[in-house]
C-alpha cells in the first residue's frame, strides 16, 4: 500500500472515529429532549430513542409552570451572579496585590493562602462554621465558603505577570496610583483571562450542590441543583418502592424530570459558546504555572 | 526605601489584600481550628472549645469500623480504576485530534467534546438514570427490544462500578486533552517534518515524536493522579451511587457526609476526614517530590 493510501485510511479512520466519540457526548442529550417532548406512553413502552413520540409540550408546561421551579431558576441565577461577582472582585485584589514583586510579605501572604489548597479542615468542621456563624439556611453560606480560589488566583497572578512592567511604570511615571493602573491598565489588559475565571466561578457556583444539601434547608432557598436531585432521586426511591410492592408510590412522569434536568441544562449552554473561546486560554495560562 | 515612604506608596495594595486574607482566615483557618473535635466528644451545646477532650478515642473507634474501613477501600478502588480508565482516554483523544487535518471540523469537536465537563452531576445523574436505568433505561430498552435480557447498570454493584467508570470517561476525557494538546502545539514542527522526510507513516510519527514530545506532560499529569488517590469528590459517587450498590459507592467524602450530617456523629466523621486529609497532604507531597525527580516539574 502506497504511503499517501494509508495517510489518507488513517485520516478517514481518524475522522469516523471522532464521529463516534461526538455522537456518545451528544446522544444522551438528544435521548433526554426526545424523551422530555414525548408522552407517557410511548416512554413507557421503551419507544423513545432520539426522536420525540406522540409529540407534547406538556411537560414543559408543567415546568414552567411550577413556581417552585420558576423561583429556584431565579434564585440560581441571582445566587450565581452574586458569588461571581463577589469572587472575582476578591480574586482580582489579592491577585494584583500579590503580583507586585517588591510587596513586602508578599511571601507570607502567598504561603498563608497556598497552604489552604493542600489542607483543610474537611467538611464538618466547614459545616460547624458555618452554623457558628448562624449562616446556615442562608444566600451567604452558598457564597462564602468558596469566595476565593487559589487556584484561579495563582493563574490571575501569572497573567498580571505577563503583562509587560513597562506599560505599568509609564502609567506610575503619570503619577497614578495603585488602583488607578489596577483599574485603567491592568484590568482592560486582562480582559480573557477575567472572562474564562467569571466562567469557571460561575459554572461552578452555577453546577454546586454537596453546599446546599449541607446547609441549605429552606425549600425557597434550594439551588436547581438540589431542587433536581430531589426530583430525580425521590423519583428513584419510589421507583423501588413500587418494584417491591411497597404501596402506590406517586411515580413521576420520566418525561417531566427529562424536562427538568434540560430546564437546568440550557443556561449552561446558552452562556458556554459566548465564552469558549476564552477558556481554552486561560486554562494554558493556569497550566504553565498552576 | 524608609517604611512611611513604602507605606504610603503602596498601602492601596494591603488595602485590598485585607478582606481577602479575612476571608481565609475566618473561611479556611476557621475549620483548621475545628479538627480540635476529632480529639474530643463533641457537644453542640458546648462548642468546640468547650468539649471534653477524649485523646485518640475518636480514632481507635474509627479504625475499629467496618463501614470506614470499605469506605476506605472504595475510595482506593474508585480512583485506581480510574487512573487505568479514564487516564489514557483524553491522551488518545488529544493524539487524535491533533492528527484530524479538517481545523473547522478539529474546532467543532473541541467545542462538543468539552461541553459534559460543564454539566453538573446531578444532571449527569439524571441523564444516566434514563440511559442505564433497569426498568426503562434507554440501553435495557434496546437490549429488551432485541430480546435480551436487562442488564442491571446501576443496582448489582459490578455493572454499577462499569457505569460509575464509563460516566467518568464521559464526562471528562474531552476537557482532558486540553492540556495533551497544548503539549502536542508545543512540538518542533520541524520534527515532523524530517520524519516525513524519511518515510516515517502517521503511527511511527505519533509513537516517535508525538507521544515522545509530550511525556513530561503525561508524566506529570499521571504523577498528580496518583497524588489525589485518596482525595475523591462528593457529588459522582454521591450522585451517580444508590443505596443498592452502596457496597461500592461509599467513599470517603459520602461516609463523612452520612455519619457527620445525616447521622451527628461529629467527632468520628470530623476524626475521618482529618485522617483523610493527612493521608492525602503526605500522598501529595511524595507526587510533587516524585515529579521533581522524574519530570524535573514541581507541581506546586
Amino acid at each position: 500500500m502506497s504511503e499517501r493510501a494509508s495517510n489518507r485510511i488513517f485520516d478517514i479512520l481518524n475522522v469516523l472515529i471522532i464521529i463516534v466519540v461526538i455522537l456518545v457526548c451528544l446522544l444522551p442529550f438528544v435521548h433526554i429532549i426526545a424523551i422530555s417532548l414525548s408522552s407517557s406512553r410511548p416512554i413507557m413502552s421503551g419507544l423513545v430513542t432520539f426522536f420525540p413520540r406522540e409529540f407534547t409540550f406538556e411537560a414543559y408546561t408543567k415546568v414552567f409552570s411550577d413556581m417552585s421551579m420558576i423561583r429556584s431558576l431565579g434564585f440560581t441565577i441571582m445566587l450565581t451572579i452574586l458569588a461571581t461577582v463577589l469572587s472575582m472582585a476578591m480574586t482580582i485584589a489579592v491577585a494584583y496585590s500579590l503580583s507586585k514583586k517588591e510587596l513586602r510579605g508578599r511571601k507570607w501572604f502567598m504561603l498563608i493562602i497556598v497552604v489552604t489548597m493542600f489542607f483543610s479542615g474537611g467538611i464538618i468542621p466547614d459545616y460547624i462554621l458555618i452554623r457558628n456563624l448562624h449562616l446556615l439556611d442562608t444566600v451567604w453560606a452558598l457564597v462564602l465558603p468558596g469566595l476565593i480560589s487559589p487556584f484561579y488566583m495563582i493563574i490571575l497572578i501569572s497573567f498580571f505577570n505577563s503583562i509587560p512592567k513597562s506599560l505599568e511604570e509609564a502609567a506610575e511615571i503619570d503619577g497614578t496610583t495603585h488602583l488607578g493602573t489596577l483599574f485603567r491598565v491592568i484590568l482592560p489588559l486582562s480582559l480573557p483571562s477575567l472572562a474564562t475565571l467569571s466562567l469557571f466561578y460561575a459554572v461552578g457556583r452555577w453546577n454546586g450542590f454537596q453546599d446546599a444539601l449541607m446547609y441549605i434547608n429552606r425549600p425557597d432557598l434550594y439551588p436547581l441543583q438540589l431542587k433536581l436531585y430531589q426530583m430525580i432521586q425521590n423519583n428513584q426511591v419510589s421507583e423501588m418502592m413500587q418494584q417491591e410492592g411497597l404501596g402506590m408510590a406517586q411515580l413521576m412522569p420520566e418525561s417531566l424530570k427529562a424536562a427538568s434536568v434540560v430546564f437546568s441544562t440550557v443556561p449552561i449552554l446558552i452562556v458556554y459558546p459566548f465564552l469558549q473561546r476564552y477558556f481554552i486560554s486561560g486554562m494554558m495560562a493556569g497550566a504553565v504555572k498552576g | 526605601m524608609k517604611n512611611t515612604t513604602y507605606l504610603r506608596r503602596n498601602w492601596q495594595l494591603y488595602a485590598l489584600l485585607m478582606l481577602p486574607v479575612i476571608y481565609f482566615l475566618i473561611f479556611k483557618y476557621g475549620p483548621m481550628y475545628g479538627v480540635q473535635i476529632a480529639f474530643k466528644e463533641f457537644n453542640f451545646f458546648e462548642g468546640i472549645a468547650g468539649s471534653e477532650w477524649v485523646g485518640l478515642d475518636i480514632f481507635r473507634e474509627v479504625f475499629q469500623n467496618n463501614d470506614f474501613f470499605k469506605a476506605l477501600r472504595n475510595t482506593l478502588l474508585l480512583n485506581l480504576l480510574d487512573l487505568i480508565i479514564s487516564f489514557p482516554a483524553p491522551l488518545i483523544l488529544a493524539v487524535m485530534l491533533y492528527e484530524l487535518r479538517i481545523i473547522w471540523f478539529k474546532k467543532f469537536a473541541q467545542t462538543i467534546l468539552y461541553v459534559p465537563h460543564f454539566i453538573s452531576w446531578v444532571i449527569i445523574g439524571g441523564i444516566v438514570l434514563q440511559v442505564f436505568g433497569t426498568e426503562s433505561g434507554f440501553i435495557n430498552n434496546l437490549l429488551t427490544g432485541m430480546g435480551l435480557d436487562a442488564i442491571p447498570f446501576l443496582s448489582n454493584k459490578h455493572y454499577w462500578l462499569i457505569t460509575y467508570l464509563l460516566v467518568g470517561v464521559w464526562q471528562s476525557a474531552g476537557w482532558g486533552t486540553i492540556l495533551y494538546l497544548a503539549a502536542l502545539t508545543g512540538i518542533n514542527k520541524e520534527l515532523f517534518e524530517a520524519a516525513e522526510v524519511d518515510g516515517a507513516g502517521r503511527f511511527k510519527k505519533i509513537f516517535h515524536i508525538s507521544l515522545p514530545g509530550i511525556k513530561t506532560t503525561i508524566a506529570t499529569l499521571l504523577i498528580i493522579n496518583l497524588g489525589n488517590m485518596i482525595s475523591i469528590g462528593f457529588d459522582r459517587p454521591f450522585i451517580v451511587g444508590n443505596v443498592a450498590v452502596r457496597d461500592y459507592s461509599e467513599v470517603l467524602s459520602t461516609f463523612v457526609y452520612r455519619v457527620g450530617i445525616e447521622s451527628g456523629q461529629i467527632s468520628l466523621a470530623t476524626a475521618v476526614g482529618l485522617f483523610q486529609a493527612l493521608v492525602g497532604l503526605i500522598f501529595l507531597l511524595g507526587a510533587n517530590y516524585a515529579s521533581k525527580k522524574l519530570a524535573d516539574e514541581s507541581i506546586l
